[in-house]
């Protein structure tokens, strides 16, 4: 028998809300962005950060409202399930061309109606030069723009284009004062400053915005209140009627008192959640401890018997619906990156409290019952593990990863509490931390940690290396010499390590320079409130009002760079197998293997548009020749070919592979990630923090694969780069244990944004409670040797490529992608090989 | 010869098995077996002589000559998970009895370790080899196939007298014993057999457990990689039903009984 606990009935509600949501393709809606206009438009003359809080309250103020059927917990940006709004301050242009195509794309396929479309054409051009995403450009120094949009090397492309997001408020502050107290605390600093301070005009300025934000906010909780009221006087059903109305009794309270109860610390949590990602595009608006802050209204209904436990779950469940009612909509090459209308909002229970000990409660077991209860992408849901973690609690979470969402991810306190102190938090701080998004540990409510800052592509420097510094014809690179030239293998390593540092120099003023534009043109009033200490210093988070100040950007590639290093370091230098030279040409050929698919149609183009630039004619017939020679390599004599592809297979059998437990090859894999890490550490960013970097690619590996030529671990062009700090796909032999040893000796407590572990099982590994248990002393294990995160997809092959077949049979299917889970259906066909190929653990 | 110096013939080490004893554990395949039972999942593991098996159109050695210090490396790899789980190694195979002197140097350096042994055999040979495994050894996984010894030897190639024998002697030593049985249609997949198996186990001293593993096919490309038959192309699986009711029979014995390892 299986012993798990908490298993609490599902209210009947959960399925009506989960239809009512999924019910339609999501739809673009219009109004934010006309409301943020016509404000912009009244309010030229006024300082940046008292246009931002108009800008939020004229929103709040007439942006449509609605109470969808049957909810307990209610606040929807959109009329449309699902729907999104739009953030033209941000940036525009990519919708305005995708407006006539937004719809039928394949990777989250958003409705947009001929209105919507004609009422973003009408106001975007108004916004022309006015976005941050426009004066990120112009503050960017012209190697970085180009390293970042023409080469690919890094891409900032998120901050570039989007808010920043990436952030926990303060939710328990709210909870208990609610944003009355909150305006209290504004006033009072307000009362504290002088008319004759030197920065008294930038400090009050950001006190007012702080207090008309949060008197939107309650506003705006009221037309919710009046709303209700409205429907239960229209209401024939008795029972509904009463729902309503304390819905109505709800709104009125929360969020401008603190909650007295928790269905109103419910409500109170979701308004706050909602706006946070109506004030900004950024994602990843992580609810973080939710069991902690949560928990002391639970505890107080329940010992009161005011509330049943079976109630406070239906809450829970209604929540976690509400998480999924969010949604954003990003331009077409972004939509493949992020696949999976992915919001990133990271919920997560356990773990220890601020003293060390354990912090285990009801809801930390009752959220994961939840995500069992509401098996949708959203929220993340996240669980601290350390030595005193309840077993109980584990075994709950490893039911919830049987069912297959991908859910939940582990982390690890023993790991992330040094890795983040040694970055300055304190000890209690560090206890306290919560995680962002896909993997980025922060300590809530102090922090504006810029996770996510950039992906760095660890191949291209790779690639730098064999072309001298060029990139499409172009010396963007240090001149490292030629590769025929180099004698032994340090040379070769250290002209890495030097093409590598250079453009960790432009990824710095590239994210440097995107800082700086939301500083200057996206300051956030209403977030920046609920993050200590920015009512203190009088500025909003972006321009540094926080205590913890971050940027991580984060790497990825670290398989295929060992690998390949290691099969130089042998092949080349130690048996002379093969010359670097006839490495280069060999990578240059795809090993003798053609470029087929999609992407020989993207080259073919490529080579044409090029031809058609040096002012040559291009017809038919020189097209067809392009493509043929992209696939069938008609120049290459037979023997070169043949010699080409040796060199793959050298490579790919005689060669060790990182992810096999190999203890030689596993250390320089450290070595590696520690070019990276080590490198980004150095840098400052303007809001008075440092650079600390990740190691995870989310899902890039496959986009930016898609741009990465053949690399010299025997990846194909164009194909997608190891997922993760996990062994490249299909290279490890093994198994989970091997790949976890592996793993577990990069210095992951360096890359202090976080590190990314996919591992996939069959179900079969987690059938019953045997199953469970060793499953839980596998993360156990793990964790023992320092790792930092593990997440698992437990889903059969079968199962996907029947879906991949049948999509309409799989509208539900999530999986998990990287540091998030999605809709398996929405993802690209590239990434959803790419998971089905990922190997599986299945014995 | 030095004791350390004795080889083995094995043909893997498959490492975070969870269905072969308790905990996550690894696994050291024996080369080499009496018996030929004809729904063998390991044919690579029958023959004794290091041979070629075809695996995806490639050809791949099966079999490998090593002492204990070779593999002790990669059997104390995982240690950290068999310490979070109660784990360990397992040995299995063919029958690891055909190797005893090098099996019994290797639970020996297992022990040594602190770790916890196992092993898989159907214990058809003599019992002074089995001896020379018991004081290294913690658990002893048993198969017993088929009470009738004629339709033992017309399956497996042996008659069961001898392993009937062994399994009261492995029982008195004090070892811990548990009895298996492979669930195989047409062979042993009827009520009357799998009572016999289950009272016969319940009357050895000390064995609490009676496992029932369900038949499987998921070997049964590896017979053409060999250039073999397989015999049981016919036989599906048993159906959970099937073995849902085979299970109720064998808890008659008063054993407790679980389908699976």
């Amino acid at each position: 028998m299986e012993n798990i606990k908490y298993i609490i009935e599902k209210s009947s509600r959960i399925k009506g809300l989960i239809d009512t949501l999924y019910e339609k393709m999501p739809e673009i809606e219009s109004a934010r962005g006309k409301l943020v206009t016509e404000s912009y438009k009244m309010t030229e003359n006024l300082p940046i950060i008292r246009r931002r809080s108009h800008a939020f309250a004229h929103i709040l103020k007439s942006i449509p409202i609605v109470i969808r059927e049957n909810e307990l917990i209610v606040g929807s940006a959109t009329v449309a399930p699902r729907g999104c709004q739009v953030f033209p301050e941000y940036s525009y242009e990519w919708l305005l061309s995708e407006l006539d195509t937004v719809s039928t794309r394949t990777a989250d396929p958003f409705y947009i109606s001929e209105k919507t479309k004609e009422e973003l054409r009408e106001i975007y051009p108004w916004w022309q030069g006015k976005t941050t995403s426009d004066l990120a450009k112009a503050n960017m120094s012209r190697e970085a723009y180009e390293a970042f949009v023409e080469h690919s090397i890094f891409t900032p492309g998120n901050y570039f284009y989007n808010g920043i997001g990436h952030v926990c408020v303060d939710y328990g502050k709210v909870l208990k004062i609610g944003y009355r107290g909150i305006i209290a605390e504004a006033e009072a600093a307000l009362n504290k400053l002088d008319v004759s301070d030197s920065d008294y005009v930038s400090r009050s300025n950001f006190l007012y915005a702080v207090i008309e934000s949060c008197e939107a906010v309650i506003e705006y909780a009221r037309r919710y209140s009046a709303l209700a009221k409205e429907l239960a006087a229209k209401e024939a059903n008795g029972e509904r009627k009463r729902e309503l109305e304390a819905i109505s009794k709800n709104c009125v309270r929360v969020p401008e008192f603190g909650a007295t109860s928790f269905y109103e610390a419910c409500q109170s949590f979701w308004f706050i959640q909602l706006l946070l990602q109506v004030e900004s595009s950024g994602h990843s608006i992580s609810p973080g401890r939710f069991d902690q802050y949560m928990y002391p209204y639970y505890k107080k209904d329940l010992d009161a018997g005011k509330i049943t436990r079976e109630r406070a779950q239906e809450l829970l469940d209604c929540i976690w619906v509400k998480f999924n009612d969010i949604n954003k909509v990003r331009d077409a090459a972004s939509a493949d990156g992020f696949a999976g209308y992915g919001m990133f909002q990271n919920l997560i229970v356990g773990g220890q409290d601020i003293h060390g000990m354990d912090a285990t409660n009801d809801l930390s077991y009752m959220c994961i019952e939840a995500a069992m209860h509401v098996p949708l992408p959203q929220p993340s849901i996240s669980i601290r593990v350390w030595n005193g973690s309840p077993e109980d609690l584990l075994i709950k979470a490893a039911a919830l990863t049987r069912l297959g969402t991908g859910l939940p991810a582990y982390y690890n306190d023993e790991i992330i509490i040094p890795s983040i102190m040694a970055r300055g938090l304190t000890l209690e701080d560090a206890r306290d931390y919560c995680i962002i998004g896909c993997v980025e540990p922060q300590k809530a409510g102090k922090t504006d940690g810029w996770h996510d800052a950039a992906f760095f592509n660890m191949c291209r420097p790779m690639e730098l290396v064999f072309s001298n510094g060029y990139d499409k014809g172009k010396k963007i690179g240090p001149d490292t010499g030629d590769v025929n030239d180099m004698k032994t293998f340090e040379e070769l390593y250290n002209a890495y390590k030097t093409q590598q540092s250079y453009m960790i120099k432009l990824l710095v003023n590239a994210n440097n320079a995107i800082d700086m534009a939301h500083a200057v043109r996206c300051p956030l009033p209403f977030q920046s409130c609920m993050v200590e200490d920015c009512i203190g210093r009088g500025k909003s988070l972006q321009e540094g009002g926080a205590i913890y100040n971050f940027t991580g950007p984060q790497g990825f590639g670290i398989a295929n760079n060992t690998d390949g290093l290691i099969a130089i370091k042998k092949l080349v230098f130690e048996e002379g197998r093969f010359t670097l030279g006839e490495l280069k040409e060999a990578m240059r050929a795809n090993f003798g293997y053609g470029v087929h698919g999609a992407a020989a149609e993207r080259l073919t183009t490529e080579i044409a548009t090029e031809l058609v630039s040096q002012g040559l004619s291009v017809n038919e017939d020189v097209i067809r020749t392009i493509y043929d020679e992209v696939t069938n390599q008609t120049s290459l004599s037979p023997e070169q070919k043949s010699r080409y592809k040796e060199i793959k297979r050298l490579i790919d059998e005689e060669a060790p592979k990182y992810g096999n437990d190999i203890y030689d090859v596993d250390m320089f894999a450290r070595d590696v990630a520690n070019t990276y890490t080590k490198e980004v550490e150095k840098y400052k960013n303007p809001r008075g923090g440092v650079f600390q970097a990740g190691l995870y690619p989310v899902s890039a590996n496959v986009p930016l694969g898609a741009s990465t030529g053949a690399t010299p671990d025997g990846r194909l062009a164009y194909t997608p780069l190891a997922d993760g700090i996990g062994p490249a796909s299909g290279r490890d032999k093994k198994g989970p244990t091997a790949t976890a040893n592996s793993v577990a000796k990069l210095e992951q407590s360096v890359a202090s944004n976080g590190t990314l572990l996919n591992q996939k099982f069959h179900p079969s590994a987690l059938a019953g409670m045997s199953g469970l248990s060793k499953f839980v002393a596998l993360i156990r294990s793990y964790f023992d040797q320092k790792g930092m995160h593990v997440q698992f997809n437990v889903v059969t092959k079968e199962t996907l490529l029947d879906a991949q077949k049948n999509p309409e049979k799989y509208k539900t299917l999530v999986v998990r992608v990287a540091g998030y889970s999605a809709l398996f259906t929405t993802l690209s066909r590239s990434l959803q090989d790419d998971i089905i190929n990922r190997t599986e653990q299945g014995f | 010869m030095q004791r350390e110096q004795i080889k083995g013939r094995i043909f893997n080490i498959q490492r975070f098995s969870i269905h072969d004893g308790p905990g996550i554990r690894t696994i050291v395949f024996f080369k080499g077996c009496r018996m030929r039972c004809a729904w063998c999942c390991n044919p690579e593991s029958q023959n004794r002589e290091i041979e070629t098996i075809i695996e995806k159109d490639k050809e791949k050695i099966v079999g490998q000559d090593v002492t204990v210090w070779d593999i002790m490396p990669e059997l104390l790899a995982d240690k950290a998970y068999y310490r979070r789980s109660e784990g360990g190694i397992t040995l299995s195979g063919g029958e690891v009895l055909c190797q005893a002197d090098f099996a019994g140097e290797l639970l020996k350096a297992c022990k040594a370790e602190g770790l916890h042994t196992a092993i898989e055999s159907a214990a058809s040979l003599p019992f002074s080899e089995i001896e020379k495994l018991l004081p290294y050894l913690d658990l002893y996984l048993m198969d017993i196939k088929h009470m009738d010894s004629e339709k033992h030897k017309e399956y497996t190639g042996v008659g069961n007298e001898l392993i009937l024998e062994n399994a009261r002697k492995i029982a008195q030593s004090g070892v811990e014993l548990i009895i298996r049985t492979p669930v195989i249609p047409t062979f042993n997949d009827t009520a009357e057999d799998i009572r016999a198996i289950s009272a016969l186990a319940s009357t050895l001293p000390g064995v609490r457990e009676h496992h029932l593993l369900p038949y499987h096919r998921l070997g049964s490309d590896k017979y053409q990689g060999l250039g073999r038959n397989y015999a049981l192309k016919e036989i599906e699986p048993p159906s959970k039903e099937r073995m849902e009711y085979l299970l109720s029979v064998a808890q008659t014995s008063g054993l407790k009984c679980k389908i699976g390892g």
